[in-house]
């Protein structure tokens, strides 16, 4: 059984402009010990499904249907008391800001053994013990001595490792991580890639890490989903999604990343922008942006299919690379017209 | 000074000093961020410059002493003849026309109480380029060049992608005309696809008008796509210069090389080395000693702390040069 499977998500924001759709029937699953990388532009729903599954939405967001079942348990069931104690012990997040997620008035050491003296039945010396254990383990120098500082004091990078440590200090099973490395320079971004990596295996964590940069799902994910306006459009292995992608939002994605060594003078763009997510779009919501959109996507949504044979996914697709276009369940009369080259060892998406 | 010079940086300094507080002055406590330390670069016609280096390197400071936003510590900044750090405020507004700045955050950089049309108009208003209903022309204009529609002109930022407000603020720039045009990582705040919207819209300009452009990033692989020429940035020196293609390839600086090795690759099975540079970029306020890159320098002797200044920019090639005597240590595969 996956270690977290969550079925036909729906999160909604009622707003004065009418229901937001942030999160639209997402399903998907993470294996114990797997990283899963969830790629999207801003408003694509990622984060949101993210605080979804620590019940983290507020008013007036709403889960308004779906499953999260973690570990078998269904958390969306479960009381406040329940939910509590879970986050930060069994499911720990990481966000993207490290300055706005440490309290700047207690030092480090006191925001990790909080958490763990909340979670575990310990004293306070030995709470103290495991935070400066933890603090050595993502890397912090002399961590008996910098345990009484505060987070002015550290760096940037610093000050995401403690945030990091935070979530670790009561070895949760998952770990999401929110564009953790997206505020950070890429020397330092290339640290914490590391460490994530060193420790999932050292802890057999899996993480849930929400991206907007192909290149960091390429490095440390096994398996990946793209959003797109609040829906799945793609789900399969990071390999199978880069060298064979079946959706055209994902295929646009890739070729507008730069390059170095690529060498070309217009970069391919997406027309246009992400629809409002008030009014989504008749039939695809990637049909005004898509190149190869027809008339058929105008009137149709398509559903997560397998691309070789056109029959619906199934579930939370643990394994196989689905894919939401009409033109891999025949209903286009054109084709999806776009070639993978591989350039030098490099992936090239054209 | 070579002939398609636009604009030349000889030994420009910014420092800051932290003694501007009540406090600081009571006790004497001064302490001087050496943010800017002796940068020569020249900016060439019709040329993108780029500027990279990580956060706190100067970058930024550095854009914006030379077009006056910060007055220079130290050195000089030649436009057209005339040394801009020398100039009063009312003598450097008749050169606002010619170097212009576009910023890196959108949401931050257009006042929100005024319309499109106000936020162009208001540098042709500055400068007496055009009023009333000429002027009301050149911001439509100006809306198209950049990939908007007139009927924006009447609107508020707020009403905008960020993608959008970021075409607001090129429009702003293109508005009185310049030559010289500063962009601040102009598209870190953005989504890829928006981004890659972005720089297409700014290579075609620079075709259309003739502009040249100084490139700040962190983001190498932007850079390498606009740029033609490179300058990179650490704790307030340029440590390597040179054509975009022999910043990207052997021989590096260590620090370059670090950077680069530092993308990550949008390839599952890409299975390079990668040069790890430990710990982060040390204080400019007490910068070490030596080559200030040695404290994590891969390829670092230790006759490199102990030199009197940083090591000078040395050629490599006709137009590359880097400030590492060292350089042929750094192993690439």
């Amino acid at each position: 059984m996956a270690l977290l499977e969550v079925e036909d998500l729906e999160t909604r924001f009622y707003t004065e402009d009418g229901a937001v759709n942030a999160v639209n029937e997402v399903s998907y699953s993470i294996d114990a010990g797997e990283t899963f990388g969830v790629v999207g532009e801003s408003g694509a729903g990622k984060s949101v499904t993210s605080l979804s599954l620590m019940r983290l939405i507020e008013n007036p967001g709403r889960i308004e249907g779906g499953e999260i079942r973690f570990k078998g348990r269904d958390l969306l069931s479960l009381s406040d008391e329940e939910m509590r104690s879970l986050r930060g012990n069994e499911i720990a997040m990481v966000f993207q800001d490290p300055l706005t997620a440490l309290n700047p008035v207690y030092t480090i050491g006191e925001q990790i053994a909080e958490a763990v003296r909340l979670h575990r039945d310990v004293t306070d010396a030995e709470a103290r013990e495991r935070a400066i254990e933890v603090l050595d383990s993502v890397g912090i120098p002399e961590p008996a001595s910098r345990y009484d500082d505060y987070p002015h004091e550290f760096s940037g990078g610093m000050q995401q490792r403690v945030v990091i440590a935070i979530a670790l200090s009561c070895e949760p099973d998952l770990l999401i991580c929110d564009e953790p490395t997206t505020a950070l320079d890429v020397t330092i971004e290339a640290q914490i890639l590391e460490l994530l990596d060193d420790l999932s295996e050292e802890y057999d964590m899996a993480i849930q890490f929400i991206t907007h940069d192909l290149g960091v799902v390429a490095e440390i994910c096994d398996r990946m989903m793209v959003m797109y306006a609040g829906e799945v459009v793609e789900r399969g292995d990071v390999e199978d999604v880069y060298y064979d992608p079946q959706h055209p939002y994902t295929v646009g994605l890739m070729s507008s990343i730069p390059r170095i060594g690529a060498d070309i003078d217009e970069l391919a763009t997406i027309p246009g922008t992400m629809p409002d997510l008030v009014e989504l779009p008749p039939g695809c919501s990637f049909h005004p942006r898509c190149p190869f959109a027809e008339e058929a996507c105008t009137r149709t949504d398509p559903q997560l299919v397998d691309p070789e044979t056109g029959a619906p996914a199934d579930g939370m697709g643990a394994d196989g690379h689905v894919a939401a276009c009409l033109a891999h369940t025949g209903d286009l009369q054109g084709d999806l017209d776009y070639t993978v080259e591989v350039v030098d060892d490099d992936t090239e998406a054209e | 000074m070579a002939d398609d010079t636009l604009l030349e940086v000889e030994g420009l300094t910014k420092h800051y000093t932290t003694d501007e507080g009540f406090l600081d002055r009571l006790f004497g406590d001064k302490e001087v961020v050496r943010a800017v330390d002796g940068v020569d670069l020249e900016v060439r016609e019709g040329e993108t410059l780029g500027l990279v280096g990580e956060s706190g390197c100067g970058k930024s400071s550095l854009g914006r002493t030379m077009l006056g936003l910060e007055e220079a510590t130290a050195g000089s900044v030649t436009y057209d003849g005339v040394d801009l750090t020398t100039l009063s405020e009312s003598e450097m507004r008749p050169y606002r026309t010619d170097v212009q700045f576009i910023f890196q955050n959108p949401f931050a950089s257009l006042n929100p109480r005024l319309t499109v049309e106000d936020i162009i108009g208001e540098a042709m208003d500055i400068h007496g380029i055009a009023s009333g209903q000429e002027r009301h022309e050149e911001v439509v204009d100006l809306l198209e060049t950049v990939g908007l529609k007139a009927s924006h002109a009447t609107r508020y930022p707020h009403e905008f992608s960020g993608g959008q407000r970021q075409r607001i603020g090129i429009a702003r720039a293109l508005a009185v005309d310049p030559d010289f045009i500063v962009c601040d990582e102009p598209v870190s705040a953005l989504d890829v696809s928006v981004q890659a919207q972005i720089l297409n819209l700014l290579d075609d300009l620079q075709d259309e008008f003739g502009l040249s452009y100084l490139f700040i990033a962190h983001d190498l692989s932007v850079v390498e796509h606009i740029a033609d020429r490179v300058a990179v940035m650490y704790l307030g020196e340029v440590v390597e210069v040179g054509p975009t293609e022999e910043i990207f390839s052997p021989p590096y600086h260590p620090y370059t090389h670090a950077l680069l090795s530092a993308i990550p690759e949008p390839d599952p099975l890409w299975d390079g080395d990668r040069v790890l540079l430990e710990g982060s970029v040390p204080s400019p306020m007490n910068p070490p000693s030596g080559c200030k890159f040695h404290t994590r320098c891969p390829i670092a002797r230790d006759e490199c702390a102990e030199w009197d200044e940083h090591p000078s920019l040395e050629a490599v090639s006709d137009e590359h040069q880097i400030a590492c005597p060292f350089h042929e240590d750094v192993q690439h595969g």
